[in-house]
């Protein structure tokens, strides 16, 4: 079955793009080959300069690890490890020291202002801290390019809140490069661009306001 | 010290389970160990051989008996240091189920022959100096509460008859493997007896038992026996003692045979025990290391996640099992222990209680492992939520 048909589009550096669409558009699949979570049977994605499409799944693994950071509907936290565990996790795959990977998870976990629940389980988080806690996973390793499938699908009003002025003062404060996919409006209306897919096809750019 | 932490917290994710299954793991490894230890304290007189001892016996069968003469030839025969004999007895004492092992030995040469039994000189005298004088085993006599001075008596079954002995000594093992059931008293006493009761049976022992100069040249000094008694009307066979033993154990090699299958079958369902638990928890996991290769994580990390999980589960188990075999074993030899004589678990029964663990737990993780490395991410993603 093919999802998506001749799509070809650009995102710039520090861009913050919303894909839209109803479901079964294929938005998520596209984010998915943007990613390099998924492969595309034909075409190129070349992401930063690098055609992610002729990457190995080693090499992809490693290229996800460096330059992509993740953020989930569902905030996909590992139920057992804590807070700071869990922003931890994508430094494992690091050089850095023990001393090193503290101080970039506290960072982090400042960023999404968490500071003072690192102990804490994800079931002993709320949903806009768990969100705000896997955003912090997202960050830690600095990666050049967000990419957030639903992030707000899953939270209250006032947590979707949070977490979109989140990735507004990423976008805007750190310069990534933020790639949303979303049913929400009001979570497209804080993107920079937005464009809708419909059945497999992009349709064009909605401008809201410049990088 | 991150990656412990998190396969110690996977692993007992589900306590209940992992619990059940910890339980399962501890009960086979501990029906392992007994069953190797069964095996092994049936090879036991084997691992306990001289090397410098050799066994002549009649060459037709152990059961016919060779004539006290030979014991001069044999011990003219070039490389023996000295020769000894025992002849198995069958003594019953009080009733049948006290079975124990009982010889008629010569006892001055035989306690040299046997440096794995300690008697305290005192005792080797009084023995030496009373015809009717026998020695027991420490746990022989603790197991029937014999004290030095008791007169013990047994009922012949080979020589009929009711035999009086008193016990001069009680000798313990120098070794942890040497047999401490084992009771043996003057052949003196049973051949001047066989002469007034059944002449034609008097004269006969039931081996000999030689012990060499050299333990090198004990397969040559073998030969020179046998060679000295050729085409005699008793002909001989002479053996190491190894050999002579295995002989005995080879008579029984189809229940050793079965024990060893038993034991296979344990493998087995530890193996199913730990494989139904880590497919379980693989494929309730399968989104989650989905998001783990979507951070970067590779097939090696997810496997070592999974395989290490695997070995958590089933080392805990594992050492609980051997915690327990130890007590367990102990208990078990002082039910059975005129059976087995030294019912110790040894370190090469621990080594394959681990050996077995650790292939148990690589079997156990590879399907997991593979199925949570070949499903592709978005499929696992696509089963969270």
């Amino acid at each position: 079955m093919q999802v998506l048909t001749d799509i070809t589009f650009d995102i710039d550096e520090g861009e913050f793009l919303a894909l839209m669409g109803p479901s079964g558009s294929g938005k998520s699949t596209l984010l998915n080959l943007i990613a390099g979570i998924d492969k595309a049977d034909s075409g190129t994605i070349v992401v930063a300069g690098v055609d992610i499409t002729v990457l190995s799944e080693t090499e992809l693994a490693a290229w996800r690890a460096a330059h992509v950071g993740f953020i989930f509907q569902f905030y996909n936290l590992i139920p057992v490890l804590t807070a700071f565990e869990n922003v931890e996790l994508p430094l494992l795959l690091t050089n850095l020291s023990r001393k090193e990977r503290r101080e970039h998870v506290e960072l982090a976990l400042s960023i999404v202002n968490l500071s003072d629940r690192t102990d804490h389980r994800p079931s002993q988080l709320s949903g806009g801290e768990q969100q705000r806690v896997a955003i912090a996973r997202a960050v830690v390793t600095d990666p050049d390019i967000l990419v957030a499938d639903e992030p707000t699908g899953d939270l209250d009003r006032a947590s979707a809140e949070e977490v979109l002025t989140l990735m507004d003062r990423l976008s805007h404060e750190s310069g990534k490069t933020i790639i949303m996919v979303t049913h929400d409006p009001k979570a497209a209306e804080r993107a920079h661009k937005v464009r809708r897919l419909e059945k497999g096809f992009l349709n064009d750019v909605h401008s809201q306001t410049a990088p | 010290m991150f990656i412990l932490k998190l396969l110690l917290k996977n692993a007992f994710r589900h306590k209940l389970r992992t619990g059940l299954t910890i339980l399962g793991i501890t009960i086979a490894v501990l029906a392992f160990g007994l069953l190797r230890t069964v095996i092994t304290t049936w090879y036991m007189g084997v691992e306990a051989s001289s090397a410098n001892r050799l066994w002549t016996r009649n060459a037709v069968s152990l059961v016919f008996s060779l004539p006290i003469s030979y014991k001069e030839k044999i011990r003219q025969v070039d490389g023996v240091k000295f020769v000894s004999h025992a002849t198995w007895f069958g003594g019953v004492y009080v009733d049948e189920k006290n079975f124990f092992a009982n010889f008629a030995v010569d006892p001055e040469t035989y306690l040299d022959a046997m440096s794995e039994y300690y008697v305290p000189p005192e005792e080797r005298k009084s023995l030496l100096r009373d015809r009717k004088g026998a020695i027991a085993g420490r746990k022989l006599a603790n197991r029937f509460g014999w004290k030095i001075g008791d007169t013990i008596v047994l009922k012949g079954t080979i020589y009929p008859g009711t035999w009086e002995f008193v016990l001069r000594g009680i000798y313990r093992g120098t070794r942890k493997d040497a047999d401490e059931t084992v009771f043996f008293f003057q052949w003196d006493y049973l051949n001047e007896t066989l002469k007034k009761t059944a002449p034609s049976r008097a004269d006969q022992v039931g081996a000999f038992i030689e012990v060499v100069k050299d333990s090198n040249a004990a397969a040559a000094v073998a030969s020179r026996i046998d060679a000295t008694f050729k085409n005699s009307l008793a002909e001989t066979l002479t053996e190491t003692e190894k050999a002579f033993v295995l002989g005995f154990i080879s008579m029984s090699e189809t229940i050793i045979t079965a024990i060893q299958l038993v034991s296979l079958v344990v493998i087995a369902i530890i193996l199913a025990v730990v494989g139904n638990t880590m497919a379980m928890t693989a494929r309730e996991r399968i989104g989650e290391y989905a998001v783990l290769k979507t951070l970067g994580f590779g097939g090696w990390r997810i496997a070592g996640l999974i395989v290490g999980e695997s070995l958590v589960i089933t080392c805990s188990g594992c050492l609980v099992g051997i915690l327990l075999s130890f007590p367990t074993a102990n208990a078990f030899g002082k039910a059975l222990e005129q059976y087995f004589p030294a019912f110790n678990v040894t370190l090469k029964t621990i080594y394959l209680d681990i050996g077995a663990s650790l292939i148990v737990a690589f079997i156990a993780a590879i399907i997991p492992t593979w199925r949570a490395i070949k499903t592709p991410i978005a499929d696992g993603l696509r089963r969270i939520g």
